[in-house]
């Protein structure tokens, strides 16, 4: 069984070898074999499931070594995968929707020419982002941590012929290399304090530790998360990074990269639970965040950049789960798959309706699309159920429980937390209803686009209709199955822990409060966008809604301070190295040796004579010291 | 007498170098097939030379051989190889064969007519000079063989550099002539004033000994003997002024902050594969020198300077970052890079832990293939062109996919990017150093986010968004440059993913070296493993 935790890595690893360098021949073939390999891994993965089910709750964990990697010194480094039940959930949603999300590229990308090199890059992405949650210590998972990266950085890039997807791409690498760093930094730290990077013996003598040390390696962890995750305030690469096809957008920009620093948390959970302060930063983050991708995507006219502002905000939910410790670990964990289901059908489905619009993202130019793509209305209408937390539904389950987790952190501090989250309800419910009403219903503002074709909106083929109605399964129905008989919870409770807080609200409250904001956000939002017309061009808005516009002025800040910033830093130090160090250097030696003038002369071109006069000294002085060896 | 591998591992260049020289100037194919054949030999030797090196056996230097030379004064002729200077040999004999075959064209006449062109032979020729002298630095153990040498290569690359350059372009060829020549007379002035200091320090050195032991001195192992048996002690003001003049040569060479300014200029006006052989093979005689002499020699100076070093080397890594983020020119970019590189290595040999030094040494083998990958690519990139200004590019991605994948591979590979070889040792010497110095450490991780940078916006300005005019109908990599540039970037994958081979050769010689510095890695907070023992 252990070795086949190597496959599951292997299996899109190879794809990606042979898809990248097999070159034209593979044209015709490529995107089946990349499908393959992907269905390959799932199929992996559910025989490990299977094997591990059939275990005792406590057993549940597979360790392999495959190799030493790095060893010098204390430093030892291996290539060791660990499968537990953390894991394992992982990798039935990464291989599960990837498969899926292969298998509607099939279709999406039919007329690229470049349409081998994008399943290469899939599976390249699918490879690392095993390699990241099946590493058995940190080193490992930075490997995998950047590996994620590079395929996002090259699938964001796809359309490279477009300066805007280019700047996306680099934009999102970058801002991802900040938080690269305190992924090193804290691994750094963990060496220094324990000797090792080993999630075993690191997490195990956690509480040794001391808490400075422990809240700093978990500050540097945070930082990471915020990178990979895109949380306040790295978060300004994922809107950008919706530049990429849109299956890209699904798999990688919502249902699984992007959650990567969920999981890092998650699993990092001895060292924050000793560590309050750290854990204080991170649920601050998730609420800024939740808040912050909640009003950005109510601004967005853009359906996608809307949706990627829903994503930024749901994880902010996660990370928000992931700070309260053991109340909070399964829940995140828990939102995270449910979001996996929905997000990525609702990436999908506006995918299949850019598809029908000539790539048409402006949501501003939809309107009554539900007759003309009724496959794309029924389960994108699912999944917007879901998001909203409609009750039965999948999101409705675990958004809840973390909105209640929220509230149980206790004291001011739970209700400031546990108001912001039903806040955030409430503005998801808001901006998804907006987008539900601007694509599906109303009249069409349908235009034509730069070739002055009116768009003909028509269902898509199967390959991109049969995932979206998978995914639309499960976010009706996940949500469910893991409550029922809290099994989620005693699936997951061995490795994480759980705790039950000590809430101010009962759970019937708390899910009557959700229920109240749900209805007042679907209402304001009928009030806007359901009763009256739509106009094309959008208005101008006040103060907040062109900060929202604008991702909230982030980007305006990164750029005056540091893109500008950065200009005139290395401009001047171009100018200092080029006048002032050489200058000085030279300068120095001018003096010293009074060789100003002779140099001067030599720059003339006498270096040539000077060169060969030092040619001959130097034979002249071997000459010498082979003869003095003779006397 | 078993066979003298090590000699022959320098002769056979050198001799190679005489003969391509030779060749006649209407056979100039004939003088290049020679150099590769010549370039492939030695990497035999060389091969040899990893195969009957055992990392295990005791004593510091293996596959040694010794004859008296100048008598008078001491010198040796000794060599020896130890399991740092055994790697970068391989890492020297290794990249020549590329260098030679990248710069196939470099030195072709402008009309095939001309039968009295001879500079072709000059220029392979001058390659395996270089290879030659190189091989003896790294495998001297006598201080003044070293010297020799060290100094000699000089003037080979000094030719190199002002005789062969590219294609002139626009500039017009004067001023690529007055520019090229600038930078040579730079390249030799800062590297001679380095080895004159150099060598007042060399005979201090022997003087101390002389004055010591009786008998001066310049052979390393019996110097280190001695003051380990306390027959020889440097007064602490003596030991510093010979570590500096010694550090200084090295760090010229190496080149530190602020004596890097002339590697631009050597690396910009220089052709693609003089570059290469500038910054991945002649420099790391710099750092290689620093680790066997400066250390060894002057363990105790060696410490008492470390502050500013780590210092300096900190302000290379980010000032050489930053100032290739504000580059125009793709080569003087790529060399930046490498002085922010080469603050890396130095920095992980002065932090003084097995990580460090182990970083470091594992650093200079990968930054010489990472290097060589995408300077090479580079190379043929501006061959293309006629042009080393980054904005006559754009959209190269388009007409030449597989020149951009590789040129993306190499710059991935700069930027450390893990799973390929340059990863595991930057963070080796991030992680060496972070243990000891934390606030240099962070400081220095600094420079994986400027790396990406300047890496990301190269590639994005040459190689994609819309086809620059200039670009469209540029070739894609022909068959030889993919035979130059394909093994180097399966050496990176696998340097990156095994890089075991390499750690476990140099290793031993990383412990050697940290035992005569008197040092030892600190230990970490909680003993994870004695906790596990006491189980």
């Amino acid at each position: 069984m252990e070795n086949l935790i190597g496959l599951l890595v292997l299996a899109p690893l190879l794809g990606a070898g042979v898809l990248l360098c097999g070159g034209r021949r593979l044209d015709r073939t490529g995107h089946w074999i990349g499908t393959l390999l992907a269905a390959a891994s799932f199929v992996i993965g559910v025989v490990l499931f299977a094997d591990l089910l059939g275990r005792p709750a406590d057993d549940r964990e597979l360790g392999t070594t495959v190799f030493s990697w790095v060893p010098v010194g204390g430093f030892r480094a291996d290539v060791g995968f660990q499968l537990d039940q953390l894991s394992m959930t992982f990798v039935l949603l990464i291989t599960g929707v990837g498969s899926l999300i292969h298998l509607y590229s099939v279709g999406y990308m039919e007329h690229d020419e470049r349409r081998r090199r994008f399943f290469g890059y899939l599976n390249l992405f699918l490879a690392a982002m095993l390699l990241l949650v099946l590493a058995d210590n940190y080193l490992l998972l930075y490997v995998g941590w950047e590996g994620v990266g590079l395929a996002s950085y090259l699938l964001i890039g796809f359309w490279q012929h477009k300066p805007s997807a280019a700047t996306a791409a680099k934009k999102a690498f970058l801002v991802n290399r900040v938080g690269d760093m305190g992924l090193s930094i804290a691994v750094m730290l963990m060496f220094t304090t324990f000797g090792t990077f080993a999630f075993g013996p690191v997490l195990e003598h956690a509480d040794q530790a001391g808490e400075g040390k422990l809240t700093a390696i978990g500050l540097m962890l945070l930082l990471a998360a915020c990178g990979k995750s895109a949380q306040v305030p790295l978060q300004s690469w994922l809107g950008d990074a919706m530049e990429g096809p849109t299956p890209v957008s699904a798999l990688i920009h919502a249902a699984t990269m992007v959650t990567a620093g969920v999981y890092l948390i998650v699993r990092s959970g001895a060292i924050f639970d000793a560590a309050p302060d750290a854990q204080t930063a991170v649920v601050t983050v998730g609420a800024v965040t939740l808040l912050f991708g909640a009003i950005v995507g109510c601004a967005k006219d853009d359906i996608k950049k809307a949706l990627a502002g829903s994503t930024m905000s749901q994880i902010g939910y996660m990370i928000l789960a992931a700070g309260l410790g053991p109340i909070g670990y399964v829940f995140a964990i828990m939102h995270l798959v449910t979001h996996g289901f929905f997000k990525a059908g609702l990436f999908l489905g506006a995918g299949s309706v850019m598809h029908g619009m000539n790539d048409e993202v402006d949501m501003r130019r939809y309107g009554g699309l539900r007759t003309y793509m009724p496959v794309t209305f029924v389960t994108f209408g699912l999944g917007y159920l879901a998001i909203i937390g409609f009750p039965g539904l999948s999101g409705f389950f675990s958004k809840d429980k973390i909105i209640e987790a929220a509230f149980a952190r206790g004291g001011t501090e739970g209700w400031i937390l546990g108001g912001a989250a039903l806040l955030g309800a409430a503005i998801t419910a808001y901006y998804m209803t907006r987008v539900m009403l601007l694509t599906f219903f109303g009249e069409k503002r349908w235009q034509p686009d730069a070739d002055g074709k009116l768009p003909h909106p028509h269902e898509s083929p199967r390959t991109m209709t049969i995932p979206m109605i998978v995914l639309a399964f499960g976010s009706v129905f996940a949500g469910g199955l893991f409550s029922l008989n809290d099994a989620f919870l005693k699936w997951l409770e061995p490795v994480t822990g759980h705790a039950e807080g000590d809430s101010p609200l009962t759970a019937t409250q708390v899910t009557a409060a959700t229920m109240v904001v749900l209805v007042v956000g679907v209402a304001l939002a009928w009030a806007q966008y359901g009763r009256r017309p739509v106009p094309v061009t959008a208005p101008p808005g006040g103060l907040l809604v062109r900060a929202a516009r604008r991702d909230l002025l982030q980007d305006d800040f990164n750029h005056v301070v540091l893109v500008r910033g950065g200009e005139h830093l290395t401009r001047s130090l171009v100018y200092v190295d080029h006048t002032l160090v050489d200058g000085v250097v030279n300068g120095t030696a001018a003096s010293v040796g009074g060789l100003s003038g002779r140099m001067r002369r030599l720059q003339n071109g006498f270096a040539r004579s000077y060169a060969v006069s030092m040619f001959g000294g130097a034979a002249v002085l071997i000459a010498a010291t082979l003869l003095m060896r003779a006397v | 007498m078993s066979f003298p591998l090590l000699t022959a591992t320098a002769v056979v260049p050198a001799a190679g170098a005489l003969a391509t020289a030779a060749v006649p100037a209407a056979r100039r194919t004939a003088a290049k097939w020679l150099a590769l054949g010549v370039s492939l030999a030695t990497l035999l030797l060389a091969a040899a030379q990893l195969v009957r090196f055992d990392p295990d056996a005791a004593g510091p230097f293996q596959l040694t051989e010794s004859h008296a030379w100048i008598k008078d004064f001491g010198v040796r002729y000794d060599l020896g190889v130890d399991g740092i200077s055994v790697v970068l040999i391989a890492l020297t004999a290794l990249l020549i064969p590329f260098v030679v075959l990248a710069g196939w064209h470099d030195a072709d006449p402008l009309e095939d007519s001309s039968t009295r062109w001879r500079p072709t032979q000059g220029f392979f020729a001058l390659i395996l000079m270089v290879e030659a002298m190189v091989v003896i630095a790294f495998e001297a153990t006598d201080v003044f063989l070293f010297y020799i040498f060290f100094e000699a290569m000089l003037i080979p690359m000094y030719f190199l550099i002002g005789g062969f350059g590219d294609r002139a372009g626009e500039r017009g060829e004067a001023e690529t002539a007055a520019q090229r020549s600038y930078a040579a007379v730079k390249f030799l002035l800062y590297n001679l004033v380095g080895g004159l200091i150099m060598l007042a320090a060399v005979i201090g050195l022997y003087a101390v000994t002389a004055h010591q032991l009786g008998t001066g001195t310049f052979s390393l192992t019996e110097i280190v003997q001695a003051r380990a048996d306390g027959r020889l002690e440097f007064a602490t003001t003596t030991e510093r002024a010979l570590f500096l003049g010694f550090f200084f040569a090295f760090a010229v060479k190496a080149p530190l902050w602020p004596l890097h300014t002339w590697l631009p200029n050597a690396m910009g006006e220089a052709t693609a594969p003089v570059a290469v052989l500038i910054t991945a093979v002649v420099d790391k005689v710099g750092t290689f020198a620093m680790l066997r002499f400066c250390l060894q020699l002057f363990p105790e100076a060696s410490k008492w300077a470390t502050p500013v070093i780590l210092v300096l080397s900190l302000i290379s890594i980010l000032y050489g970052a930053l100032l290739a983020v504000g580059q125009r020119d793709i080569k003087r970019l790529i060399a930046y890079a490498s002085i922010s590189h080469f603050g890396f290595i130095v920095l992980g040999i002065f932090a003084m832990t097995t990580q460090g030094q182990g970083g470091a040494t594992l650093y200079m083998v990968n930054h010489g293939i990472s290097t060589a990958a995408l300077m090479l690519v580079a190379g043929f990139l501006i061959s293309r062109r006629g042009s080393r200004l980054i904005a006559d590019y754009g959209g190269v991605q388009k007409v030449a996919p597989v020149l951009a994948g590789t040129f993306l591979v190499g710059g991935l590979a700069t930027l450390s990017l893990p799973g390929l070889a340059p990863f595991v040792s930057e963070f080796l010497v991030l992680v060496g150093t972070f243990s000891r110095y934390p606030v240099i450490g962070v400081l220095a991780t600094v420079g994986i986010v400027l790396a990406a940078l300047y890496v990301l916006v190269l590639y994005q300005r040459t190689m994609t968004g819309p086809v620059a005019e200039p670009v469209r109908g540029m070739p894609d990599l022909r068959v030889r440059e993919l035979v130059v540039v394909a093994p180097l970037i399966v050496l990176l994958l696998v340097l990156g993913i095994y890089p075991k081979p390499v750690t476990r050769i140099v290793d031993p010689a990383v412990e050697h070296t940290m035992s005569q510095v008197h040092q030892s890695d600190p230990k970490p907070d909680v003993h994870v493993n004695d906790v596990e023992a006491a189980k």
